[in-house]
């Protein structure tokens, strides 16, 4: 409870300086969708029609009023329910941002996990050598050579764009496989040394002895108790990465030019359509709160133990 | 090769069911299209995106006359017309047997709701100037439209053409920013924002029937993922490349046709006039003196582009070249700073928006002003920011920009402007000549116009901004040159 | 009780250079950044061309191992400078972004941290929520706001990272100032009438320094590549300047072209942000007390 009222206080914060920021952004939706030509009276006009005469608290209130019951507002560019335009593009970015997630997961538990079962073996430290060189790509960089190499030198993968799911699951399918390998393969890294060295402390924790003592297979031991325990702080950097995840697709999505939220909300930056922006960044914000608070619950779920006792820091 | 399996059956599939072909690449009756700006709405009558045209001209809406490729008017909804001796008055004949795309008829009452919408009071049209002379519009009968103009126009004939003038039904205007209803050969079908537009064949057109079933716009603006979806085969067409530097590689690559064309786009350094020290006609020309051309038309566009030494199109008749008037001279441009009071230069900003051809030109720029004492600090910005605090404020040193409209050398007359360069025989000359029907004696008049800006170096012309097509090379009837502002698709097919 | 845990820093730092060169991440790290820094030191006072140069004629020239010439060591890019004076230029502008980051993150995060560990709950509770909040903004996304509201240059860049390097040094320094307050030399300087600011600053942060510096080195590498991603969408370091970021962004649409234009950005990226891991996972494994006691207790 007090969890949900700490993100619903987060939340309320975060909408009053998301705001706040938006309105120092310089430029004039009116201008941009009436171009060069227009005088000041349609100027002005539009400005009305847009309502972005009213003040700033009322703006923000009629805002935020709308986003609590779902209205998100209209967008300045193109004159239609934001909603609709979010509508449109979270079965594109939720699914990539899931699919990332789950490579680098399916990558990072196993490979995690190999290098801690051979702890100081070549094969541990070859693992860590190239988790190194992964958490030092940059995903852009990564999705500059993946493209080069995979669809124009290759042809065997789309070089971006999104045919949209009603085109063929498979087909929608391998335009995001690029897109979910460039952001996957440095939050695998990231995940799989966690994984490694969480994994070395459990397997020295009491327990663990007592559990080979007993005489479990090793790695009866290895998995159900070790891996299970060592995915805590695992799970911490997996919501801790969401962040990173979605701050990454911005990038990723324009490489990939895949209509998703993180191009909807980059190029609503450029063309001042403001409560597009808002209404995108807070649900993006809200949805980082959102899986932090999973996460809080997973803990719970994995380790009953931490539900009171464990503590921030 | 796909296509060439596909090729077989295309005859069966294209009858019955385009679309089912478009999923396995791109099939022989649909074209997918690659534009870099995507439209804020589709009404072209309403604000001045030229991705709005670029979508719906000749496409979805047609005007009573239309521009070719070459720039040349053609008879479009009006069949013909004639013009009275003193140039007040045309008369047009128009098409019979015209539908919109909800199937009302067109008349010349729609005609004549159509021009003057235009003028009204709470008209968003961009070019209302164009049509200033306009007195009245009177629907004589159902297929003769009357307009009778306060003075003479040269160009009327050509602005009707636009965009900006195209016919509209009084059942519909209102909607068509999201839902276009117009005369021409494609109806308006589907628009997944940020992503594609998709327009399908109008089977009842009044005209020619066009040959492809489908056209799908997609709407890429990073240059490089541009290049990525013409490589991949992603896109049948981008009728202007953004990148300059990859033509090369399309060119050797036997799968696509690159042809290079011309545009209307006058690219130029705007020089705040009344701003000191660009107030200073010597500190203009020693700018002037002080810029490599050619290095500009080869560093930022790769070659492409004329360089142009005044405000006007090259390929227009009435062009005067004056790219000789300033050579490239640092030395002397030295000399006439220091004549003008700063021997040592002096600092300044440039803004540059987003196109390549600025934010490129503009660091070639500052490295070539820099060589005279100039330092300038460049200064990013995006169109959100460059038209309200550079071209409406006029909060601005110097800026990068292609001016895209056709003949528009009279936006050096406009009170206000944001050159804010100010000179009555400039003014005068460009008043006579929007009344001038003579086009020799206009032409005339045109040069002394160019003369002038030349002569007052108002701002840095650097080069015409050339057209970059490139297509399939199996994909016919693409436009050239882009005389205006569209993506004409009427003549566009596939070879057999 | 103070003047022993000094010594026993004392000594720890006799066998410190000892058993640091025989640490291969932190012998590597090191060879690394040292590299990369006096590459941007040098660049200061030398690159082999001038970047202000510009020379179209001899533009997209390719590296030396690639078939160029000595000139042009890793070639030309689109204007024809040169590519090698363009990198050390640019790791110059990565190292200076990172560093401004850094001093913001950590001259905010540790007071705050500290402070926070110092007080009561009244004073943790906000500044580790504050935290928290800061954490549930995806970096990039806020950092790009902020460029578009204050202007795209590499300052505010170096602001906008330094905003969430805060939150990092604040949770850091709490934790282990946290339990450094329970330690005997805190309780004896309590005794001896020191107040909490003069104990956090005389004892809690040389104590915990040594986790600060790790952290730093981590900070350090995350706030190149943040660095490089901001300026690749071009809100970042702006021309004539030169950035590893912008160069790769200026590469695009040349890779098939002149793929080094995006290969020598790429792997000076990759290359210091790769020292600067290494460097960090050393200097762990020597400075914090429980990596070393873990892996002696294994």
């Amino acid at each position: 409870m007090r969890r949900l009222a700490c993100a619903v206080a987060t939340l309320a914060f975060a909408s009053v300086l998301i705001f706040a920021v938006t309105e120092i952004l310089p430029g004039d939706a009116a201008q941009i969708s009436l171009g060069v030509n227009a005088t000041d009276e349609t100027l002005a006009a539009k400005r009305e029609a847009l309502g972005l005469n009213r003040s700033a608290p009322e703006r923000y209130a009629s805002w935020i009023s709308g986003f609590v019951t779902g209205d998100l507002g209209r967008s300045y560019t193109y004159d239609v329910p934001v909603n609709e335009l979010i509508g449109g593009r979270i079965w594109i970015s939720l699914p990539l941002a899931l699919l990332s997630l789950g490579l680098s997961t399916l990558i990072a538990i196993p490979v995690g996990v190999w290098a801690a079962s051979r702890r100081g073996s070549v094969v541990d430290s070859g693992i860590m050598g190239l988790t190194q060189l992964g958490i030092a790509i940059p995903n852009f960089w990564l999705a500059l050579m993946l493209v080069v190499f995979f669809a124009l030198t290759w042809r065997i993968l789309p070089a971006g764009g999104f045919p949209g799911w009603d085109e063929g699951f498979w087909q929608a399918l391998r335009a995001l496989i690029l897109p979910s390998v460039a952001l996957a393969l440095p939050q695998a890294s990231i995940l799989a040394r966690v994984m490694r060295s969480s994994l070395i402390e459990t397997m020295g924790e009491d327990y663990m002895r007592t559990a080979r003592a007993k005489g479990l297979p090793r790695r009866a031991v290895l998995w159900r108790h070790g891996v299970r325990n060592a995915l805590i702080p695992v799970l911490t950097i997996m919501g801790l990465q969401f962040a990173f995840l979605i701050a990454g697709t911005i990038i990723i999505e324009n490489i990939f030019y895949i209509p998703g939220l993180g191009s909807l909300v980059f190029n609503a930056i450029r063309q001042s359509d403001l409560i597009t922006v808002q209404s995108v960044v807070l649900m993006l914000v809200a949805s980082v709160v959102a899986i932090n608070l999973l996460v809080d619950i997973a803990y719970a779920i994995v380790d009953p133990r931490i539900r009171t006792a464990r503590q921030r820091g | 090769m796909k296509k060439l399996i596909l090729a077989g059956v295309s005859v069966a599939l294209a009858a019955t069911c385009a679309t089912a072909a478009l999923a396995a690449g791109h099939a022989e009756t649909g074209v997918s299209i690659g534009l870099q700006l995507e439209p804020p709405h589709l009404d072209p009558t309403a604000g001045a995106a030229g991705a709005i045209d670029d979508v719906t001209y000749a496409n979805v809406f047609e005007g009573l006359t239309r521009i070719n490729q070459n720039g040349e008017v053609l008879p479009a909804l009006a069949t013909s017309w004639a013009i009275s001796d003193d140039g007040l008055t045309y008369v047009f004949t128009l098409a019979e047997g015209v539908t919109f795309h909800d199937g009302t008829t067109f008349d010349a009452e729609d005609a004549k709701f159509s021009l003057d919408r235009i003028a009204a009071e709470e008209s968003e049209n961009a070019q209302k100037a164009l049509y200033a002379a306009i007195e009245s519009v009177e629907a004589t009968d159902a297929t003769t439209l009357t307009v009778k103009l306060s003075q003479a126009d040269g160009k009327l004939l050509f602005s009707l053409g636009w965009g900006d003038a195209v016919m509209v039904a009084p059942e519909s205007a209102g909607d068509n920013k999201s839902n276009p209803v117009g005369t021409g050969p494609f109806k308006f079908d589907e628009w997944t924002k940020g992503s594609s537009l998709t327009l399908t064949k109008n089977t009842d057109y009044w005209g020619d029937a066009v040959a492809l079933e489908e056209a799908t716009f997609r709407f890429i603006s990073d240059p490089a993922a541009a290049f990525n979806a013409m490589m991949s085969r992603d896109l049948d067409a981008f009728p202007n490349f953004p990148a300059p530097e990859n033509i090369v590689q399309f060119e050797a690559d036997p799968r696509f046709d690159v042809v290079i064309g011309s545009t209307e786009g006058e690219t130029i350094l705007s020089t705040n006039n009344a701003k000191p020290p660009f107030d200073n006609l010597k500190v203009r020309q020693a700018m002037a003196h002080a810029i490599n051309r050619q290095s500009i038309i080869d560093g930022a566009m790769f070659g492409y582009g004329t360089p142009i030494g005044t405000h006007f199109a090259p390929h227009h008749p009435a062009y005067k070249d004056l790219t000789g008037a300033y050579e490239y001279d640092p030395e002397k441009a030295k000399a006439l700073l220091a004549e003008a009071g700063f021997p040592d230069g002096f600092q300044a900003t440039i803004k540059l928006p987003p196109p390549a051809y600025a934010r490129r030109g503009g660091e070639i720029i500052a490295a070539d002003l820099r060589k005279i004492g100039i330092e300038l600090q460049i200064i990013p910005v995006e169109w959100n920011v460059w038209l309200p605090e550079v071209f409406r404020a006029k909060d601005y040193d110097l800026t990068i920009v292609s001016h895209t409209e056709p003949l528009d050398i009279g936006i050096y007359a406009r009170d206000d402007y944001y050159f804010q360069f100010d000179n009555d025989a400039f003014d005068a000359l460009i008043e006579q000549v929007n009344a001038e029907a003579d086009p020799e004696k206009a032409n005339a008049l045109y040069a002394e116009a160019q003369q002038i800006l030349s002569d007052n170096a108002v701002n840095g012309f650097l080069f015409q901004l050339a057209k970059h097509g490139v297509w399939n090379k199996d994909l016919k009837g693409m436009w050239e040159n882009a005389p205006i502002q569209g993506t004409d698709l009427t003549g566009v097919s596939w070879a057999e | 009780m103070a003047e022993v845990a000094v010594q026993t820093e004392a000594s720890a730092g006799n066998s410190f250079v000892v058993r640091a060169l025989r640490n291969r991440n932190v012998v590597i790290g090191s060879i690394i950044t040292l590299v990369v820094l006096a590459m941007a030191l040098l660049s200061f006072i030398w690159t082999p061309h001038s970047i202000l140069d510009q020379d179209i004629p001899n533009r997209l020239k390719p590296p030396v191992f690639a078939g160029g010439e000595w000139a042009y060591v890793l070639g030309t890019d689109q204007l024809g400078r040169d590519l090698l004076s363009m990198v050390m230029v640019g790791a110059r502008a990565s190292i200076g972004v990172a560093i401004v980051a850094l001093v913001i993150g950590m001259g905010i995060g540790v007071p705050l941290g500290c402070a926070a560990a110092a007080s009561g709950r009244w004073v943790s509770e906000p500044i580790m929520r504050l935290s928290d909040f800061i954490f549930a903004f995806p970096s990039l996304l806020l950092a790009l706001l902020l460029t578009a509201a204050f202007g795209f240059n590499v300052w505010n860049a170096m602001i906008a990272i330094g905003i969430f390097n805060i939150p990092v040094f604040a949770r850091v320094s709490y934790g282990a100032a946290l339990a450094r307050w329970q330690r005997e030399f805190v309780m004896a300087a309590r005794a001896a009438g020191k107040g909490p600011v003069r104990i956090s600053a005389e004892h809690i942060v040389p104590n915990i320094a040594n986790l600060l510096i790790v952290q730093g080195t981590i900070q350090f590498s995350l706030g190149i590549i943040i660095e490089a991603g901001l300026s690749y969408v071009g809100v970042g370091t702006q021309p004539p300047m030169s950035s590893w970021g912008r160069m790769l962004a200026e590469s695009q649409t040349l890779v098939s072209l002149a793929p080094h234009l995006a290969l020598v950005p790429g792997f000076a990226i990759v290359t210091t942000v790769l020292g600067l891991n290494l460097l960090g996972d050393g200097l762990r494994d020597l400075l914090d007390p429980r990596v070393s006691r873990a892996q002696g207790a294994s």
